[in-house]
């Protein structure tokens, strides 16, 4: 370098305005750089951000559809839905939750059944979700939680529809109960692809009709499309879709019925189901001992739980669909048209009853020392002869027995609008195969074939087949699938879809062959087994009792009262009536009830007095009109 | 009588305004206020503070105008000191706001001496070749080095990037004119290479993080990488001709980070699209050019280098900050001249203007 550099004033300028040129141009290229910068964002890729702007800014808000109702046949309410206000926590929004717990509670009274519930919830739920710490609260408490809301951040007062069952522990088994969707049963609603339809849905049909109609009942679920800001919070409702709400069920059932056929149980633990023959529709299903199904819509608490699930008398089993018991005598007139309509026997072959019948080296006894005497088919139902169906069962054989029974409906699900049921046991070589592993075991012994001849041996049924053989039997071999649904109302259109009673097939019976077991069954309740039970009845009505023994005697005699409670005999009963045009077919089971014609009978006497006569039993009269006040 | 007093008084007020500047500086506030109402519209009260912010930036414009620029070669050697002391204060005894010791009380007054120099700093670097102008050496280069790093290297601890980019901005500017040799400058550029993984090291870590941010904004999506992830969804939902004023749903849903400051620019895009960038840089490149002519018709060496570096000092906030709207920059805090809100930098930029004004009007005295 230069120590001393001259530069003239000219030169010194053109040199800066060199410089200028230099910026202008530096200027200009950052300019076309930044500019092509916001072409690529806003005409090449603007598609892409147009896209996650409106992500940003829309969000969609499931509305939950109003869940159907359920109503009785004459239209009282079994289900519905009531507004109510919750108090919630959504724990993710809370530094501790006991904490929060604790200090809610100075405000808002929580037990400690609420505490517990909560948990338990906590347990089963995401973190997101906000669950109710109270439920139905009042409006003075939702006014003071209100006033006070900015000291709890995460606790939230909500309105929501509840599910309500006013009749409490009636029908309980039929209707069922909804409860929280719980993580089993969001698998299934993933799998199903139903996911959509259950965003925002927190409940859902866990049992009875509740579960079955789960379709039906739930409807579809709305939404509301809304502008939400960078916080998340609602701003704008830009458009919406409502929900459908869901469809109605009118049932076959009869709440009135029910109610008597349920007081008739009293606290006795046992099943009764009631059949209108001409479609099939369930008139009264019942289980006893109930529940209340109010106690599980927002999650049982633990102490009610444990009462219910650990009772002995397990009140929450479905003992009409669920319950297998031997038929014990109630299987005898369907023994006899078997044999009628198989041609082993005809109405008027008798036999010479000497009390009791030799089989392979075995004596099989009737309940009569001495025997009934000559009997033919007609004596052999009244008088419930055992030593008649060992022969006949005998002389038909199990593969005969077992084909015709089958066609009855018997050990196989009836197909009832209802989960949960049972196929029940209808004893085979073939059954017995399949139930067996060693081979000693699987082999059919042919005296095995005896005792199914009087409903005692493998034969197991549910309660509602039963019934439902029976029903077939008062309309003449058509058979109905049972249901308890009579149609099914759309909300929105009114629309009303009815379930049409569809004959499933017809057992070709001829019409002496029915006539001869109806004068049978007839006799029971005339001058048999049933007659104390149904003297001085209005109607004219067909029966048979049932004893299915727990207990094997070996040769002793059995007195009631001498065993313990839970080892006596399951009573049983069967009948139908008016005998000429049945109306309706109805099993009962009194579990250890003893004798059928002491404890089961009684029930039906009540339930046929009810519906054919509209007679109440006496005490019953008081409690009828409250039910048809509340109404 | 009352009359040609009343044209004398006007004329006398606007003698010392550039037309050409004062039209497009006009149009670029105006079209600023339009979007600075949709900006703030969650805030009315700002506005009303936008609007003394506009007045008090005019008037000081007016008055740096009035000043010729002999009295600003005066001025430049003790601002330059005062500043340089208050930086020092501040780094004393300043406040510390938001994790920064940037602010200085000064009894009643708080004051941010970094903004000073962002004028000190070319006046002093104009002064002082201005001295040197018969005689220039590469020593003079090299003190001329020295006194921006001084003041620099303070704003840096502070620590303030924006502030000490666009300080040292502009004292580069005022050496590039002066003559620095261009293989200085490519040896310059040689040395910041190498340099590079040092700086690295020096810088803060919230600074690094922002670099780091830049290049994935997707890693850090809620955090760090959420101003510039939403600002870019701004602009590029903003397409070809915007959803229109008020419109921006970025905007006005609170997804942007900053929106009357820093990010204003992501309104503006969101809502008048490229066509609305296009008017900004339009009249950005119009008042850099008319800068650059003041520059170089200006009759002295010290207003000719002093109107050169304020006029690119425009240039670099506007560059800096539309880089970092548009995701090609790191974030620092350089707000967009003459629209972001915020009185301190309006009326920094506008003393610039009133100093390109004395200048135009310094050489008219000289040629007449």
């Amino acid at each position: 370098m230069k120590p001393h550099e001259f530069r003239p004033p000219e030169q010194e300028l053109a040199r800066f305005r060199g410089r200028l040129a230099v910026a202008v141009g530096v200027v200009l290229l950052a300019f076309v750089v930044i500019a092509g910068r916001f072409f690529y964002l806003q005409v090449v890729r603007h598609d892409y951000y147009h896209t996650r702007a409106e992500d940003n800014r829309i969000t969609l808000l499931p509305i939950v559809p109003n869940r159907g109702l359920i109503a009785d046949r004459n239209g009282r309410s079994f289900a519905r839905n009531f507004s109510a206000y919750t108090l919630e926590i959504t724990p993710s929004r809370v530094r501790d939750v006991e904490e929060t717990i604790d200090a809610v509670s100075q405000l808002i009274e929580i037990q400690p059944r609420d505490r517990k519930r909560f948990r338990k919830l906590l347990d089963e739920s995401k973190n997101f979700e906000s669950l109710p710490i109270r439920t139905r609260l009042s409006d003075e408490e939702v006014a003071k939680f209100v006033a006070q809301r900015y000291r709890f951040p995460g606790v939230d007062v909500k309105a929501r529809l509840f599910r309500q069952y006013p009749e409490e522990q009636l029908a309980s088994h039929v209707v069922g109960y909804i409860g929280r969707i719980n993580t089993k049963e969001l698998e299934s609603i993933e799998e199903s692809e139903d996911q959509a339809n259950y965003r925002g849905t927190e409940h859902i049909g866990k049992t009875g009709l509740e579960q079955s109609y789960e379709r039906e009942l739930h409807g579809e679920t709305g939404y509301e499309q809304v502008e939400v800001d960078a916080g998340g919070r609602a701003l704008r409702l830009l458009s919406r879709t409502a929900p459908v709400p869901g469809n109605n069920l009118f049932l076959t059932l009869d709440g009135k019925l029910q109610a008597v056929a349920e007081r008739a149980f009293g606290t006795r633990r046992g099943a009764l189901v009631a059949i209108e023959p001409s479609t099939g529709g369930i008139l009264a299903m019942v289980s006893s001992p109930t529940f209340d199904p109010n106690l599980f819509v927002d999650g049982i608490d633990p102490q009610n739980w444990d009462l219910l699930n650990n009772s002995p008398d397990h009140p929450l089993i479905n003992r009409a669909l669920n319950g297998a018991y031997p038929p014990g005598s109630t299987f005898k007139p369907f023994m006899a048209l078997g044999a009628l309509f198989s041609g082993k026997r005809t109405a008027d072959q008798a036999i010479a009853d000497p009390g009791y019948f030799d089989f392979g080296g075995h004596r099989f006894r009737d309940d009569k020392a001495g025997g009934h005497g000559t009997v033919d088919m007609v004596k052999s139902i009244v008088v419930s002869c055992d030593t008649y169906y060992y022969r006949l069962a005998n002389d038909w054989g199990i593969d005969g027995i077992a084909s015709f029974m089958a066609q009855l409906g018997f050990g196989s699900r009836t197909g009832v609008d209802l989960g949960g049921e049972s196929t029940g046991i209808l004893p085979s070589p073939e059954w017995k195969r399949k139930r067996f592993k060693k081979p000693e075991q699987q082999k059919w012994y042919a005296g095995e074939t005896v005792s199914i001849g009087i409903g005692q041996g493998y034969n197991a049924y549910t309660p509602i087949q039963l019934a439902h053989a029976t029903a077939v039997v008062a309309n003449n071999g058509v058979v109905f699938k049972p249901h308890l649904v009579r149609y099914i109302e759309d909300v929105k259109t009114g629309e009303k879809r009815i379930v049409e009673p569809q004959p499933v097939r017809r057992i070709p019976f001829r019409p002496e062959h029915l006539d001869t077991v109806r004068r049978g069954m007839i006799g029971v309740n005339q001058s048999g087994t049933g007659a104390r039970a149904f003297a001085g009845a209005g109607y004219v009505s067909a029966g048979k009792t049932g004893t299915a023994q727990l207990f094997s005697l070996k040769g002793g005699t059995y007195r009631e009262g001498s065993v313990g409670e839970r080892l006596r005999d399951h009573a049983l009963f069967i009948a139908f009536a008016p005998a000429d045009e049945p109306k309706i077919a109805l099993a009962v089971l009194v579990e250890n009830g003893g004798f059928g014609a002491t404890s089961a009978a009684p029930i039906a006497r009540q339930v046929l007095d009810y519906y054919l006569l509209g007679k109440l039993p006496a005490g019953a009269a008081a409690e009828d009109e409250d039910a048809s006040d509340a109404q | 009588m009352l009359n040609e007093n009343l044209i004398g008084l006007v004329r006398r007020v606007l003698a010392p305004i550039d037309f050409p500047l004062l039209w497009i500086l006009g149009a670029l506030l105006g079209y600023a206020f339009v979007v600075q109402l949709s900006a703030s519209n969650d805030a009315p009260a700002r506005i009303n503070s936008h609007i003394l912010n506009l007045c008090v930036a005019l008037a000081v414009m007016w008055l740096i105008a009035n000043v010729s620029p002999t009295r600003l070669l005066n001025l430049a050697v003790p601002l330059y000191v005062v500043g340089v002391l208050l930086l020092v204060a501040t780094a004393l005894f300043g406040d510390i706001s938001k994790g920064a010791r940037r602010w200085l009380s000064l009894g009643m007054l708080r004051v941010q001496p970094s903004e000073i120099m962002k004028i000190a700093m070319p006046m002093m670097l104009a002064w002082y070749f201005h001295q040197r102008e018969e005689a220039l050496r590469v020593r003079d280069y090299l003190v001329a080095g020295v006194l921006l790093i001084i003041p620099v290297a303070l704003i840096v601890r502070q620590p303030d990037l924006g502030t000490a980019i666009l300080v040292i901005a502009a004292g580069f500017y005022v050496i590039f004119f002066a003559g620095l040799p261009w293989k200085f400058i490519l040896g310059m550029v040689a040395a910041a290479a190498a340099a590079a993984p040092f700086a690295w090291s020096m810088l803060h870590d919230y600074q690094r993080q922002r670099i780091l941010t830049l290049i994935d904004p997707e890693a850090d999506p809620l955090g760090k990488g959420f101003h510039i992830i939403q600002s870019t969804i701004a602009v590029g939902s903003g397409g070809i001709f915007g959803k229109g004023w008020l419109n921006g749903t970025q905007a006005h849903l609170e997804f942007l980070p900053e929106r009357h400051t820093d990010f204003v620019l992501a309104v503006l895009s969101e809502e008048f699209g490229l066509l609305g960038i296009s008017v900004l840089i339009v009249l950005y490149a119009l008042l850099i050019g008319r800068g650059l002519l003041i520059a170089s018709s200006a009759s002295t060496m010290f207003s000719r280098l002093l109107a050169g570096s304020i006029t690119l000092t425009f240039f670099t906030y506007a560059f800096v900050n539309m880089g970092m709207v548009t995701g090609i920059l790191p974030v620092v805090g350089v707000p967009l001249p003459f629209v972001s809100y915020g009185g301190t930098a309006l009326v920094t930029l506008s003393l610039g203007v009133g100093i390109l004004m004395s200048v135009q009007r310094g050489r008219q005295f000289v040629q007449t």
